[in-house]
């Protein structure tokens, strides 16, 4: 086969899988919430309610489409499908297993191999940020606009610091490319283990960034109604609340691929071996296992969410500022220092 | 016409158009919308000058950063018709005949200019790499004073803007 052709396929199935994990994570979500809280959940569609994200969606299509008539009517539509985009393109350099050959041909379980990743998520995740302040802005509201403002500030804030822990983790890795910081893991240690406060840096930046509890001020319902989607009915909010869940799953692989070894698992070359694995068996073993950490964080999103109250305004931009911001540049420093003292550079 | 050159085409179209509905747009906002616009078509031709860290880092920091804080700014202060500042028509004047004599400095600046074209397209020049290693061997000087301006620059933000200093 055509190796465009295979790429083709890889994007669709990353696509696909992207959009039906975003859809459970919402069924996902209610029942995490359910189980915290001593209740059922949604148990009504379908064998253990499994048919209630299509249901949901159901009801968002055939909602009323309101658009307010004094609103900017081209930035309204726009603002949900910038946040739906930029969400689904960072989907695009997360290696998602190990390579795989057909025929005389090896391929590697990734989109494209940037060799500028990191700076490619960091550039898309930038962009997030224009969906939330241009829908906002162009629905005309109060409430919207401090929402949408309130959004930017938080994100523009902690890119910071999650954009200095990166820094400490390229000094290790000495690459910007993903595949290759999970080769490395392989061969080596989990950067975990080599990066944990980097590792808190930026977990503690990614839940800020994908606007989850405890930094959902931007949503914040007993201030600010519905925060920069106060307006929006039908499927444009649907677009907005399932870019959160897109944007759960990717930090999630992110978190995965940068600190806890990607779709690599300790003894894979020895079970290989032990069991006379091809290398393509291997490969979709990786895939699972893979999968099987993304989940575990994003149960760890959703863990979280329903444990800890939201912060306060100022208590939010004092952690950006005032304790992530220095512990992001100490940190930079230590591993210079380490790096140096051990002759690495 | 080859596919590049296509797209040489298309990219340079966008950000001229662009550009100039910055200009000629009504609302402070579109503007800064269409600048980011301008930015995307400037570092879509950085790809194709195969300088990629240049083309994200020119992402990152004007769209992803610079731009989020102009839009920021201009959605704060909510500008429209009745607090358009209306200047007088002897500034305007001044204003045509300035901009005038500006292009013109220009084009008799790039009328003569030479364009060389260099022969050698290593594809490897802008990569992270490269450009690494010639800005912290040959030019750590001038990378490192700059960063210094920078800094200065950062400080004398954060004095103006404290209001009890005096």
């Amino acid at each position: 086969m055509e190796p465009l052709l295979i790429k083709a396929i890889i994007a669709i199935v990353v696509f696909a899988i992207t959009l039906l994990i975003a859809t459970y994570s919402t069924y996902a979500e209610r029942k995490v919430a359910a189980v915290m809280q001593d209740r059922v959940g949604p148990n009504r569609a379908g064998p253990f309610g499994l048919l209630q994200p299509l249901a949901d969606a159901v009801k968002m299509f055939m909602k009323e489409e309101i658009i307010p008539s004094v609103s900017n009517k081209w930035l309204f539509i726009a603002g949900p499908c910038i946040a739906m985009l930029t969400a689904c393109m960072t989907g695009v350099v997360i290696p998602w297993g190990g390579p795989i050959t057909l025929g005389a041909q090896k391929f590697t379980l990734q989109v494209a191999d940037l060799n500028i990743g990191i700076l490619y998520l960091f550039g898309v995740v930038s962009m997030g940020v224009y969906g939330i302040m241009i829908g906002g802005w162009a629905s005309n509201n109060k409430f919207s606009l401090i929402g949408a403002i309130r959004a930017s500030s938080q994100m523009i804030s902690y890119e910071i610091a999650m954009g200095l822990a990166i820094i400490a983790l390229v000094m290790t890795t000495g690459t910007l490319s993903l595949n290759e910081i999970v080769v490395q893991q392989d061969e080596g240690l989990a950067n975990i283990v080599i990066q944990p406060l980097g590792f808190l840096i930026f977990i503690v930046c990614a839940f800020a960034e994908t606007n989850r509890a405890p930094f959902d001020l931007p949503e914040c319902e007993t201030e600010l109604i519905g925060g920069y989607h106060t307006e929006y009915s039908s499927m444009k909010l649907g677009f907005y609340l399932f870019a959160e869940y897109i944007n759960m799953f990717i930090s999630s692989a992110v978190i995965v691929c940068f600190y806890f070894g990607g779709y690599n698992f300790p003894f894979q070359h020895e079970l290989q071996n032990l069991l006379g694995l091809t290398e393509n068996a291997l490969s979709i073993i990786q895939v699972v296992v893979m999968f099987g950490k993304v989940f575990f964080f994003i149960f760890f999103f959703m863990w979280v969410r329903w444990t800890i109250p939201r912060f306060r305004y100022d208590q939010l931009m004092n952690l950006g500022w005032k304790v992530l911001l220095p512990l992001a540049l100490a940190n930079i420093f230590i591993t210079g220092l380490v790096m140096w003292g051990m002759g690495k550079i | 016409m080859s596919i590049t050159l296509i797209i040489f085409w298309f990219l340079s179209f966008m950000a001229i158009m662009s550009a100039l509905m910055v200009v000629f747009a009504k609302n402070p906002v579109h503007s800064v919308l269409y600048l980011i616009i301008t930015f995307f078509a400037i570092a879509g031709h950085y790809l194709l000058l195969s300088a990629q860290f240049l083309a994200a880092v020119h992402i990152i920091v004007y769209a992803g950063a610079i731009m989020v804080l102009f839009l920021y700014v201009i959605m704060m202060l909510n500008l429209n018709k009745e607090t358009e500042p209306h200047k007088k028509p002897i500034i305007k004047f001044v204003a045509v005949v300035a901009a005038g004599l500006l292009m013109l400095t220009l084009v008799a600046a790039f009328k003569g200019a030479e364009v060389k074209v260099i022969a050698s397209a290593d594809a490897s020049i802008g990569s992270v790499e490269s450009l690494g290693k010639v800005l912290f061997k040959e030019f750590l000087l001038p990378f490192e004073v700059s960063s210094i301006l920078f800094l200065a620059a950062m400080v004398g933000a954060v004095y103006l803007s404290k209001k009890d200093l005096h």
